[in-house]
């Protein structure tokens, strides 16, 4: 049981006191949570242009007022089937730091619920296992109402690195090819 | 514009002096008779010192100061051109630059060393001057002229030397000579008077009531010709008179003349303001003109010429003024001709203009759908200027290779030295064009091919002479504009590259295996492999197997590539093909399913239809016959993986990328389309085939083919395909 409280208190424990504002919004009827700084907009879903030879969890890029955007397809990203799209489907769009520079990142959600209070003695660690969705990506149970939402570990499940990794091995292929051309 | 902004011109100023420098002194070693470039030299090193002057940065003055009396003994013929003169001139010039970095730009003093450094030059180049006086610091020579040159009266001694002859009528009209004489002698002292009565008639023939003298006088005094000259103005009209400054005067007028304002660039205004002339002579002097223009016919004698015979002004004198006379008016072309931008407010400017194009293919895409003519035009019209400001704006940004490739006379130069090799740079295409900053990234790729191709490119003259060559190497710089890219040329007449030796090597580190095929092309472009060097040793220079991989880094990073013709015992040449600009292209706009793709249209030949035969044979070939040619497609369906069935029909969109021609069939032809490039961002880094996107007029994104990638993937991918068939 230690380790898991370590866990929880792995990630900072200051940004969760400061951070007690968040977004909640549905994906594949489980509610989730996004700490409300790192948001900056939510629209509507629309005019996608897919980019190809990209993982399934990349949707594709928008023009976001002149700069272009990409679009992650959160249920994908945690390996569960891409998102259906309905009349409520929106984009929320997210700024996340990557080595100095911030990154505009949009991530597609069923449906966007409310922002919440939720103060930090209601926070839970993590599960070890049972949340179907891996654990670095879940920085903490929020207790709402009596019902659990999962508040999202941002960092994590939009890494940029972690992105691009993901994308070059699936586009390993082709660079072995030319790598064997050259050589 | 405050002292601070001054001195950040002057720096720049000053820096483009001394390049201007360098390059006078590396064609001086060529053709040492040019008097003009040693001109043009001397004023770059006397501008730097007078402007240094005014910044007070002593040290620059003093360092430059001597440089400049050298270069002036040169322009004067009194010291002939040597290389070891034009040799000491170039270290001279470097440490002016450091002097200017230093002093200037960072408001320090140098350190020890570089003091010694400077003060063995300048000993140097006192030893030039052969011990000859070298002028007070901040005044060079001129004093040393003899006044006697001027065409005037005797001169001797510090004094102001007046020569009045006295119309007939002087004493008629009620004047007395001797009275103003008198009056002269209220503000200085007269030093000595010589009557002139030569004028005088035998006496029956003398009309008693007319002077017919002439005075000459030394005459000592603080007070400025003006004036002197104010003292004989109620009989100005009725003598001549000719007032000669004291010779340590002349001084005082050069140096006045060198500061002056610059408000004027008429010789009389300058003449004037400096003291020499008064304005009274200046009008006689241009009456003068005039009427010797009338005598002359057409030819109408240059004022400065006018002067000096009418024994207004010295010779030396109108010399300096003339000097400065041409340099204010160089500065004002100049002025005209250029005008200092920042380059943050070039790229706002761009970004702007990005935006209107954007904006503005949204307004005609709204326009065409309106079905409202007038509108439709009124909107092509703004389209039109809008694509006008775009090439413009652009146009702002781009420079000549020129520049750059010029440093390369100096670094070629310094290498031969070095190295004991004797080797000449030659340079075409100095007047291309290509965005300021790719010029900035290019340099140092440039400087590592250049360095390379001297060091192992070119062999010894021994080597050379043996196979029939001339001695003296040679490398060629090149640049021409080619298909929307830019292509650099780095060439030499050396020994070429050993292929047998690269594949030896490369088999050795395991790059290639031992039984594969390469051709020519592929075995030269080997040596970007990292870690690889044939040199037989490492050498100072190159050798040390880095350096080629990052030249190819740095220039993919600039979306180009790079690539080797070599012919054993001939020669090598580099091509360095780029980009024009990084910013906006013009697009031609296809269809593939419901997805957009642009492809740069300075790449696009032609466009023709996938014929139903073709299309059926595609499933087995990925070729057409191109009026009697092959050409190798590529399908965009594909390649990117587009689900969307087929339309009816299919097009080819026939590219050409260095030399290399291929198609792209896509379903529909969507039309030009001006192109602003946004970058897609870190996500997509490891893509490939898309070099980036753009926002169409609906809003839309589209994707930017990247041609070469696909291209290069094609035939990668046909290699292997079929290295497994076999």
């Amino acid at each position: 049981m230690s380790a898991l409280v370590n866990v929880a208190q792995q990630p900072a424990p200051n940004a969760l006191l400061d951070q007690q504002q968040y977004l909640t919004f549905m994906l594949g009827g489980e509610t989730f949570a996004i700490g409300i700084l790192a948001i900056k907009e939510i629209i509507e879903y629309g005019n996608l242009t897919e980019v190809p030879m990209m993982p399934g969890y990349i949707r594709g890029v928008i023009n976001l007022r002149g700069s272009v955007v990409p679009v992650v397809d959160l249920s994908a990203r945690f390996g569960r089937k891409s998102t259906e799209l309905t009349r409520r489907t929106c984009i929320v769009i997210i700024e996340v730091a990557a080595d100095e520079e911030k990154q505009v990142i949009g991530v597609v959600v069923d449906a966007v619920n409310e922002v919440l209070e939720i103060p930090t003695e209601e926070i839970e660690a993590p599960p070890a296992f049972g949340a179907k969705i891996r654990t670095d990506f879940i920085r903490g149970m929020g207790k709402v109402n009596g019902r659990f939402v999962i508040i999202l570990n941002v960092g994590n499940v939009l890494s940029l690195d972690d992105l691009a990794l993901l994308e070059q091995a699936q586009g390993h292929d082709m660079s072995a090819v030319s790598g064997e051309a050259a050589g | 514009m405050s002292m601070d902004q001054a001195l950040q011109t002057y720096i720049e100023e000053s820096h483009g002096l001394l390049e201007e420098m360098e390059r006078i002194l590396l064609r001086l070693e060529s053709e040492p008779q040019d008097d003009e470039t040693v001109n043009a030299m001397f004023r770059a090193a006397h501008t730097i010192k007078g402007s240094a002057g005014l910044f007070g940065l002593d040290a620059i003055v003093a360092f430059t100061h001597v440089v400049e009396n050298v270069l002036e003994a040169v322009r004067d013929g009194t010291l002939a051109v040597s290389g070891e003169l034009v040799e000491l001139l170039l270290q001279c010039r470097d440490h002016i630059g450091l002097l200017i970095t230093v002093v200037a730009e960072s408001a320090a003093a140098l350190d020890a060393e570089q003091s010694a450094t400077g003060e063995a030059l300048a000993a140097r180049l006192r030893a030039f001057m052969g011990g000859a006086p070298m002028g007070d610091a901040g005044m060079p020579a001129v004093q040393e002229s003899p006044l006697a040159a001027s065409g005037g009266g005797p001169l001797e001694g510090d004094y102001w030397h007046l020569s009045i002859a006295f119309g007939h009528d002087v004493l008629r009209n009620g004047m007395d000579p001797i009275s103003f004489i008198r009056y002269l002698s209220t503000i200085g002292d007269i030093v000595s008077l010589n009557v002139d009565d030569s004028a005088l008639p035998e006496l029956d023939a003398m009309d008693p009531e007319a002077c017919y003298l002439t005075y000459s006088l030394d005459f000592k005094s603080e007070a400025d010709k003006q004036t002197i000259e104010d003292v004989f103005e109620f009989v100005r009209d009725d003598c001549t008179l000719r007032i000669f400054p004291p010779p340590s005067h002349l001084a005082t007028f050069v140096d006045r003349l060198e500061h002056a304002s610059g408000n004027t660039d008429m010789l009389g205004q300058l003449l004037m303001e400096a003291g020499v002339l008064t304005e009274h002579e200046l009008e006689s002097a241009l009456r003068a003109q005039d009427s010797m223009k009338a005598a002359g016919g057409d030819a109408q004698p240059p004022i400065g010429e006018v002067l000096v015979k009418e024994g207004m002004v010295q010779k030396e004198v109108v010399d300096v003024a003339l000097e400065k006379q041409r340099q204010i008016r160089d500065h004002k072309a100049q002025e005209a001709r250029f005008v200092r931008v920042s380059a943050e407010k070039l790229d706002e400017l761009i970004n702007l203009v990005g935006e209107l194009v954007i904006a503005g293919a949204g307004a005609s895409l709204l326009a065409r759908r309106s079905g409202d003519t007038a509108l439709h035009e009124a909107n092509s019209a703004v389209s039109n200027l809008v694509e006008e400001i775009r090439d413009g704006a652009l146009k702002l940004r781009m420079v000549e290779i020129g520049e750059t490739f010029n440093r390369f006379q100096r670094v070629v130069r310094d290498v031969s030295k070095e190295i004991g090799k004797d080797i000449g740079l030659e340079i075409g295409g100095a007047e291309t064009e290509l965005d300021k900053t790719v010029v900035e990234k290019i340099g140092d790729p440039l400087m590592h091919l250049v360095r390379n191709a001297m060091d192992h490119g070119i062999e010894p003259a021994a080597v050379r002479m043996a196979a029939g060559k001339p001695a003296r190497g040679s490398v060629r710089l090149n640049a021409y504009h080619d298909s929307g890219s830019i292509v650099i040329e780095v060439a030499d007449d050396g020994g070429g590259l050993k292929k047998d030796r690269i594949l030896r090597k490369a088999i050795e580190r395991g790059i290639v295996g031992a039984g594969q095929n390469l051709s020519d092309g592929e075995i030269f472009n080997l040596v970007f492999e990292a870690g690889f060097s044939t040199a037989e040793q490492v050498s100072n220079l190159s050798g040390r197997g880095v350096g080629m991989d990052v030249v190819k880094r740095n220039i993919q990073a600039l979306r180009g590539t790079v690539d080797i013709d070599s012919t054993e015992g001939q020669g090598t040449t580099v091509r360095i093909r780029l980009p024009l600009t990084l910013a906006i292209i013009d697009g031609f706009l296809v269809g593939v399913g419901k997805s957009s793709f642009v492809v740069p249209l300075d790449m696009v030949l032609e466009c023709v239809e996938l014929s139903e035969a073709d299309r059926r044979l595609a499933a087995t070939r990925n070729y057409v016959n191109l009026r009697g040619e092959v050409l190798p497609f590529v399908r965009l369906r594909d390649e990117f993986e587009i689900k969307a069935p087929p339309g009816k029909r299919e097009n080819i969109v026939v590219v050409q990328y260095g030399g290399q021609k291929a198609g792209f069939v896509v379903d529909e032809l969507l039309g030009e389309f001006q192109t602003v490039i946004k970058p897609l961002g870190s996500v997509f880094r490891h893509l490939k085939s898309i070099s980036g996107s753009t926002i169409l007029g609906t809003g839309e994104v589209a994707l930017i083919l990247d041609v070469p990638a696909l291209l290069q993937l094609g035939v990668a991918r046909d290699g292997q395909r079929l290295a497994h068939e076999t």
